[in-house]
């Protein structure tokens, strides 16, 4: 909590983007989270993006469970659309969400805890049905907000901020992911905008389900010598397997084009990817490769960030089930509903 | 760009715009905090301390500090400073009993004071106090100079002058009035500790073009403003024109008005951006009906048969040349039809009853050569401040300059070099009360400044002493109080707690932080911020190595609205909004160990 709202003065400089906003109207209500939380970060990494894509508010939705997470909804985008699900329940509701209506923007944020422990069998689904979403786990290896408790990310042999021992595997949801066969993993850390960014606005532009999990630390609960979710833990631990250089449509190139390890990526939207890895021989298309790296990098305690894997072939929800483009309340009564005989019909052929 | 070296005060009272600008260093945000309290005796006490002369600039102050004032960065008009100085003035209630006074036992030193000015004045203030034996010599029969008797009463009633100088004098300066200084050899030959020159620089330009002595109607600005304050002129012919457009200008058109002129025309030699009078002082004049014409130059008087009936003019125009000078070609020359000119284009300084034979060196320009710190004339214990120093500035100039001459005064009488100044020095004080709560509004107050209310324009002309300003209610200045910044509450960092978290530089509304790695130069530095740092004039602070990943924190200090929110975010109390209050030295303070050359925020 703050004393204060957020004085409504900007620098002299601030600019708007394409679609006329300023940064500041991609803000939302004044965090009640803990001073110097991540998840406090990774919104405004949100913010920066958002803006940066010219993303309009009113075509979004903002979608989340329970936890500090999932009451970052409140803090950005005050503009758009949102649902706030009960705890862990969050994907299924994007799932119907996005069946209705396929052309908004759904911006699903979620915990540790909603998506690994409570809701682990929802986010696997949509992963495997891959939901056209964004999907951040801001991830602290605690519940947050129940005050500290191990969720199923916390590593093994780490300690609570009390000195207790965590004895149980943890659930990586970046190995997870890739077994399920996502189409879009990452991995980043709130303390590291200049990575994160980028990775946001692959993300918000990959047609599926694109997944990141974003080292968070909960600086009330697992801040503390002997996590490895902390700021110190993450900064000396963090491997960047694969730079991001994100290119909007009509954008020039930044990142060298000499670098023979460079793979860029074509996105839906005609933006472009690229993605130069740094470890020797890594292919950030191919999903083996992918797996064994991050596999490795668990084992050693390092913290592989950047986006880890992409597959923009991908079918997404809609293309599997074949259902139409046209958001469900947009066609017309007739085609909606078409009335007794198509239903008759449509029975017969279960006789 | 290594850490900055927050421990030298300079770093945070430039921080302080309004306090920097100022050439007395008053604590603007203090004081009107004070105000904001209805503390009005502790707003005003806090003023004097430093301006001396509260409900006089209140009034009259030139205001360098509101072009400076951060508020003016943000959303365009600056705080009311100087108004609210009045506000204290007017609501303060009785202080004399929390005045300085002086002790019975006196140290023993006399010093003379030439001239009963703000200049003077402040040096006596400064050295009542601490037993000095102080005469001040004065051609008039009262004291205040040029606030007196140019200063148009309309804008400045005699009786906030008399109050003011009083405080002062009661405390027991010796008053020789009407004892104009004739031989400054002879007042040396008194033997007194030190002599201090505050004689102003009373004498207006003369305009040498044919025609100036053919008529009675033609006046010097400063004598005529003189002989109103007096009582010798009460009248004025109907058509004036006023020959320049500064300060005296202003107060000239303004009075003509209220004497029984009727077209009262100002005639500027350049366009309206070089006018050297104050916009509001413009603002006021054309309100009155004054009307103001730019580029003539005048070229002589029409005179006929010893009657005023004209001037004529050549009309200007101005263009730059690619080196940025101006250059006038002459367009035509066109004549204004009036019974009286005045002029005012200007002053002198005029020294004649000081002999060139006593060690006191003049330039080539005649005026005396006086070091820019101490004041010190080229003979030892001969100071001079004011407009006699370097020429015609304004009260507060002349209360700065009155205590540096009163520091310098002391440390020559107690046996120490001049140059060996005290130096200021700072207090930091936490505003924190509670987890999220401040000793100051934090919040920001998106207000427009105060609008002052002015006597309606029929009451005005009754009589030369109606004040034209109402002054602020005590509602308006509540209101004008929250608008500003309280950039004396400083951000304060402490880097080893800094655990790199963002918050601070997330929630900044006006993106003022960068936690950035080590740059090459602060050029490169300006340029790879959060936003880009376009003013130069203001500071970056830059931290130590930060303890996870030897980055630095970096602060623009350009449009920190001092809202706190860093502080209320930051996890580690890593930065901490503290009160910035400036030790500024004061005759009485212990000399200095080496020189001190470059006074404070000049
Ligand atoms: C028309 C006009 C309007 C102004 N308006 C403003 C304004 O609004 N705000 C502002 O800040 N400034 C204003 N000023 C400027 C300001 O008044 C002066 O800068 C300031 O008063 C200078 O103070 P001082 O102590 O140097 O000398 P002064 O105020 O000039 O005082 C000098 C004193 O010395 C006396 N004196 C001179 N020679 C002798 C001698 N030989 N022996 C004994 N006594 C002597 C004089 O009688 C006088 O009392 C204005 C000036 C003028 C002319
Ligand atoms: C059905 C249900 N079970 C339990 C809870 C209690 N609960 C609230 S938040 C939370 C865990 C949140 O952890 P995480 O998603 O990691 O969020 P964080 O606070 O760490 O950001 C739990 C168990 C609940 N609100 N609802
Ligand atoms: S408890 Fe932890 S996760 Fe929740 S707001 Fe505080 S720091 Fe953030
Ligand atoms: S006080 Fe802190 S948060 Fe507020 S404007 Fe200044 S630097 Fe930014
Ligand atoms: S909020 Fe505090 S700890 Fe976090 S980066 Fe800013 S100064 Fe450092
Ligand atoms: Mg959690």
């Amino acid at each position: 909590m703050t004393s204060i709202n957020k004085p409504p003065v900007r620098h002299p400089s601030d600019r708007r983007n394409a679609i006329g906003l300023t940064k500041a109207d991609y803000e939302g209500g004044m965090s009640t989270l803990c001073a110097g939380c991540g998840h406090d970060s990774v919104t405004a990494a949100l913010v920066q993006a958002f803006w940066e894509l010219d993303l309009p508010p009113h075509r979004a939705a903002k979608m989340s469970g329970i936890g500090c997470s999932s009451k970052t909804t409140g803090y950005f985008m005050r503009q758009s659309h949102g649902f706030n699900a009960v705890h862990g329940r969050m994907p299924s509701v994007t799932t119907g969400a996005n069946a209705a209506n396929g052309e908004l923007t759904y911006i699903g944020i979620s915990g540790d805890g909603d998506s690994l422990n409570i809701g682990l069998g929802q986010m696997v689904h949509a992963i495997r049905r891959n939901v056209n979403m964004l999907y951040v786990i801001e991830n602290n290896g605690v519940y947050g907000l129940t005050k500290g408790q191990f969720s199923a990310a916390a590593d093994l042999g780490s300690t609570s901020r009390k000195g207790e021992v965590n004895e149980q595997a943890p659930i990586d949801p970046v190995l997870l992911a890739l077994t399920l066969g996502a189409t879009f993993v990452a991995r980043s850390f709130s303390g590291d905008k200049a990575q994160l960014v980028p990775i946001l606005k692959a993300g918000l532009s990959h047609r599926g389900f694109a997944l990141i999990d974003v080292i968070s630390p909960c600086v009330s609960f697992n801040d503390h010598e002997g996590s490895t979710k902390s700021y110190a833990y993450v900064r000396g631990h963090e491997v960047e397997t694969v730079a991001t250089d994100f290119v909007p449509l009509r954008r020039e190139i930044t990142m060298p084009e000499s670098h023979e390890a460079v793979t860029t990526v074509q996105m839906h939207d005609g933006s472009r990817v690229r993605l130069h890895a740094t470890a020797p021989g890594y292919d950030p298309t191919d999903r083996e490769t992918a797996y064994r790296h991050a596999r490795a990098c668990l084992d050693r305690g390092e913290v592989a960030t950047g986006i880890l894997f992409i597959d923009k072939a991908g079918r997404d929800l809609h293309d599997m089930n074949r259902t139409v483009d046209t958001p469900l309340a947009h066609l017309p009564f007739d085609a909606l509903c078409p009335g007794k005989a198509a239903l008759d019909a449509l029975m017969a052929r279960y006789r | 760009m290594g850490p900055t070296n927050v421990t030298d005060p300079r770093y945070y009272h430039k921080v302080v715009d309004c306090q920097w600008a100022c050439p007395a260093h008053t604590n603007v945000p203090q004081y009107l905090r004070l105000i904001g309290q209805g503390r009005y005796a502790d707003s005003y006490l806090l003023n004097r301390e430093s301006n001396v002369f509260p409900g006089i600039l209140g009034r009259t102050c030139d205001r360098p500090c509101e072009p400076a004032c951060r508020r003016g960065r943000i959303d365009e008009t600056p705080v009311a400073i100087c108004r609210m100085k009045r506000v204290a003035a007017d609501l303060r209630g009785d202080v004399t009993d929390r005045l300085p006074t002086a002790p019975a036992e006196k140290n023993g030193k006399r010093v003379a004071l030439i001239g009963a000015g703000p200049s003077s004045l402040t040096v006596a203030n400064d050295l009542l106090p601490l037993g000095y034996d102080v005469t001040i010599y004065e051609k008039h029969h009262h004291p205040g100079g040029l606030m007196r008797f140019s200063i148009p009463s309309f804008r400045l009633p005699a009786r906030v002058i008399d109050e003011e100088c009083g405080y002062i004098i009661g405390m027991g300066a010796q008053m020789k009035y009407g004892t104009p200084v004739t031989s400054m050899r002879a007042l040396l030959d008194e033997g007194y500790d030190a002599v201090f020159v505050g004689s102003g620089a009373p004498k207006g330009k003369e305009l040498a073009i044919p025609g100036r002595h053919d008529a009675p109607t033609i006046h010097v600005g400063l004598d005529w403003l003189a002989n109103v304050h007096f009582g010798h002129i009460e009248a004025i012919e109907p058509r004036v024109l006023i020959i320049g457009v500064g300060n005296t200008a202003m107060d000239c058109c303004r009075t003509a008005k209220r004497l029984g002129a009727t077209d009262v025309k100002v005639v500027a030699r350049r366009g309206r951006a070089q006018f050297k009078a104050s916009p509001w002082e413009l603002e006021d004049a054309e309100e009155e009906g004054v009307a103001i014409l730019e580029n003539h130059a005048p070229t002589r008087f029409i005179v006929d048969n010893g009657v005023l009936t004209g001037m004529e003019f050549e009309q200007l125009h101005w263009s730059t040349d690619t080196s940025g000078r101006q250059h006038s070609t002459v367009v035509s020359t066109t004549a204004i039809p009036c019974d009286a000119v005045i002029l005012a284009i200007g002053q002198d300084n005029a020294l004649p009853w000081l002999e060139r034979d006593l060690g006191i060196a003049f330039d080539a320009q005649g005026m005396p050569i006086v070091d820019r710190a101490t004041h010190q004339s080229t003979r030892a214990g001969v100071f001079f401040g004011g407009d006699a120093a370097w020429g015609p500035l304004n009260i507060i100039w002349a209360v700065a300059h009155g205590h540096q001459a009163a520091i310098s005064i002391h440390l020559h009488c107690s046996g120490h070099d001049v140059s060996h100044r005290p130096a200021p020095g700072m207090t930091l004080t936490s505003a924190k009360l509670g987890m999220q709560s401040w000793s100051y509004s934090n919040d920001y107050n998106p207000s427009p400044r105060a609008r002052m209310q002015h006597e309606e324009l029929v009451r005005r002309f009754t009589d030369v002493s109606v004040e034209v300003e109402l002054g602020f209610t005590p509602e308006q200045a509540a209101r004008e109080v929250q608008r500003c910044l309280n950039c004396d509450i400083q951000t304060v960092f402490t880097d080893r707690l800094c655990i790199e978290c963002d918050a601070c530089v997330d929630i900044c509304p006006t993106s003022c932080l960068t936690i950035s790695p080590v740059r090459g130069s602060e050029d490169e530095l300006r340029s790879h911020l959060s936003a880009p740092a376009l003013n130069m004039d203001q500071a970056l602070f830059a931290s130590g190595p930060l303890p996870q990943t030897q980055r630095l924190m970096v602060k623009d200090e350009d449009v920190c609205l001092h809202c706190g929110l860093c502080a209320e975010r930051c996890p580690t109390a890593a930065w901490d909004m503290q009160r910035f209050d400036l030790q500024f030295a004061y005759a009485g303070a212990a000399p200095g160990s080496a020189p001190l050359n470059a006074p404070e925020g000049r």
